[in-house]
């Protein structure tokens, strides 16, 4: 009875958080009991619950099909670079930004390098194609070669890191730039009384001081591990079967498991379900280390 | 559950210190802060140049930066033949109106109820957004749902429904009404005999506009740039396909015919060859389907820069 009227009286309240909780249920909650389809032989005309049950079949048709580990390995291979290297760039960027701010052409510069960000990446597949074409591009006419850029995949770890590199740096710095910004300035003050120079300044006072927020940065990106940036690698690629030795990720797996005439469902759900619950796992874990090392960084 | 406030934009007098970083961090930094806006406008430099080159010298000449021989023709073709181009473009234009205001609107109302003190389960529901952020169903689970239990395949509401509502944004617009719109002031109206509804949407709502500006721009962008929810789900709806679609079916066909060349008869290559739109053709849509991004954003540019120093938010 108590409870009948503590919701009529937030009735109004509970109207208008409804909509938002039909959402969360109808988009995220129902498809997380659809994860079960990873362990039936799903079929489109039975549906979810009257498809039969398969086991641990479709886990075993990914694994033995030998495509589990290339993929596993191009998705945390890829994940790595951009946990780690292309956070070192934009921490490296904000720096010059910072020890650049206060001139016109700093603003501009940063204007610009945000520009990528705002590109569908079937744009930037436009702008790669450009680049890559083998019989009119623009590398192959610097470099004087007839490259098949897009037959050879031993290139692209490179291209496509460099495209990744090219469209997230620039709005990926903002964060540590304007976390540069806040640190007081006597702390530079004080250390320059004392001798220290610009390099003592950025090793001592910048980058500890950035800590807590790359270590939030970092978190967040080892609980993504196993997504990509799945534009990138099916984009930029154009999804070409000859290349998938060094460009196929997990994600670009699962869709062309639904997209590709050819494609197995029940292989990319097997992969999909994988890439659901480790990756939970993943966030909880390093949620978990991250509150015995620094409490206060940790999310929950 | 709270936001870190580590993020403090306000500057403080340092401009005097700028002056004291050697002279050679100084230059290595303008080369490669330059260097670095140079690499983004090469490529989109690149494209527009191709756009406006003759497709003869195109074909003899390969790309370049400057048109050497000027046309036009691409963006006449675009103009006069594009009906579908058009229609595509309304679609996109529409989809990122309605789907921003969709967004808006259910956001805001589900932050505001959890933000308020008197609401008994702000706690609980915020958990249960935040929640989706650690664990999903996935793709595939996801598009069988869609598919299957609410047949949203080839239905244009799946355009606007996917992703239309994010916990981080509850989260954040949740912690922007808490910590600048004070309780007292909503609980002034009330006595004054203001609804709920009412201080929503006359006394929070307005306050809450720099968020919800963030917010809905970056919302609009993603709606703008989504192919994948068109590409997945509309597989046969031509009528309904936003421009992302159209160039990105431009660029399959291209695919299918570069790695199927060699198992078609030489009629069905001939008529797929002659079907296929020219480099000019291709380059011309693509820009305009970037440009109005480019030329929009730096006047926005604050409320995106906003948007990634609130996006760290801690549950």
């Amino acid at each position: 009875m108590k409870f009948l009227k503590t919701v009529k009286k937030n009735g109004p309240l509970l109207a208008m958080v409804f909509p938002g909780v039909a959402f969360f249920i109808l988009f995220n909650y129902i498809p997380m009991f659809g994860l079960l389809i990873a362990f039936k032989n799903f079929n489109f005309a039975r549906g979810i619950i009257g498809s039969k049950w398969a086991g641990l079949n479709n886990f075993k048709f990914l694994v033995m099909s030998g495509d589990a580990f290339l993929i596993l390995r191009n998705t945390i291979l890829y994940a790595l670079f951009s946990l780690i290297v292309v956070k070192i760039i934009e921490i490296f960027l904000a720096i010059m930004y910072d020890s650049l701010s206060g001139s016109k052409l700093n603003r501009f510069n940063q204007t610009v390098s945000i520009l990528p960000h705002f590109l569908s990446w079937v744009v930037v597949a436009y702008f790669g194609q450009a680049l890559l074409d083998s019989e009119r591009g623009l590398f192959n006419q610097i470099l004087g070669t007839n490259i098949q850029w897009y037959s050879e995949p031993k290139y692209w770890p490179f291209i496509l890191t460099s495209f990744q590199v090219w469209k997230v740096i620039g709005y990926g710095s903002i964060i540590y730039y304007s976390n540069i910004r806040g640190i007081d300035s006597e702390l530079y003050e004080a250390a320059r009384i004392d001798g220290a120079t610009w390099w003592q300044q950025v090793k001592y006072i910048t980058i500890p001081l950035l800590q807590s927020i790359i270590i939030i940065m970092v978190i967040m990106g080892i609980g993504g591990i196993l997504y990509s940036d799945f534009g990138l690698f099916y984009n930029v690629p154009r999804n070409s079967g000859a290349l998938y030795s060094t460009t196929q990720t997990l994600d670009t797996y699962i869709y062309n498991g639904i997209t590709l005439a050819g494609g197995s469902l029940g292989m990319s759900s097997a992969a999909g379900f994988f890439q659901s619950t480790v990756g939970f796992l993943l966030v909880i874990i390093s949620n978990a280390i991250i509150k015995k090392v620094s409490p206060e960084n940790a999310m929950f | 559950m709270q936001v870190s406030t580590t993020v403090n934009t306000k500057r403080k007098k340092k401009k005097d210190l700028t002056a004291d970083i050697p002279i050679l961090v100084k230059i290595f930094s303008i080369i490669f802060t330059t260097g670095l806006s140079a690499l983004c406008i090469i490529p989109m430099w690149l494209t527009l140049s191709i756009s406006f080159t003759d497709e003869f010298s195109l074909a003899a000449d390969g790309y370049g930066f400057i048109p050497k021989v000027f046309s036009t023709k691409s963006y006449e073709y675009i103009f006069e033949n594009g009906s579908m181009v058009w229609r595509a473009y309304g679609v996109t234009v529409l989809i990122t109106v309605v789907g921003t205001i969709l967004t808006l609107a259910v956001v805001s109302m589900f932050a505001y109820a959890i933000s308020r003190q008197s609401f008994p389960w702000g706690y609980q529901l915020s958990f249960f957004a935040y929640f989706t952020t650690l664990f999903s169903g996935g793709m595939v689970s996801s598009y069988i749902v869609n598919t299957t239990m609410y047949n949203l395949r080839d239905n244009p509401l799946i355009l606007i429904l996917a992703g239309a509502v994010g916990a981080m944004n509850i989260l954040i617009v949740r912690t922007y009404m808490r910590t600048s719109i004070p309780d007292s002031v909503i609980e002034s109206a009330k006595i004054d005999g203001a609804s709920e509804f009412r201080c929503f949407y006359q006394i929070v709502l307005p306050m809450a506009v720099p968020v919800l500006a963030t917010i809905g721009l970056m919302r609009a962008v993603s709606l703008w740039n989504d192919w994948n929810t068109s590409y997945l789900y509309m597989p046969t709806n031509n009528a309904w396909a936003p421009i992302q679609l159209v160039l990105k079916k431009i660029e399959k066909n291209i695919e299918y015919l570069a790695t199927n060349a060699n198992n078609m008869t030489p009629e069905e290559l001939e008529r797929m060859q002659r079907e296929m739109p020219s480099d000019g053709f291709r380059m011309g849509l693509t820009m305009m389907v970037a440009m109005p991004l480019v030329i929009a954003y730096p006047f926005f540019q604050k409320y995106f820069v906003k948007g990634i120093t609130v996006g760290a938010v801690k549950g």
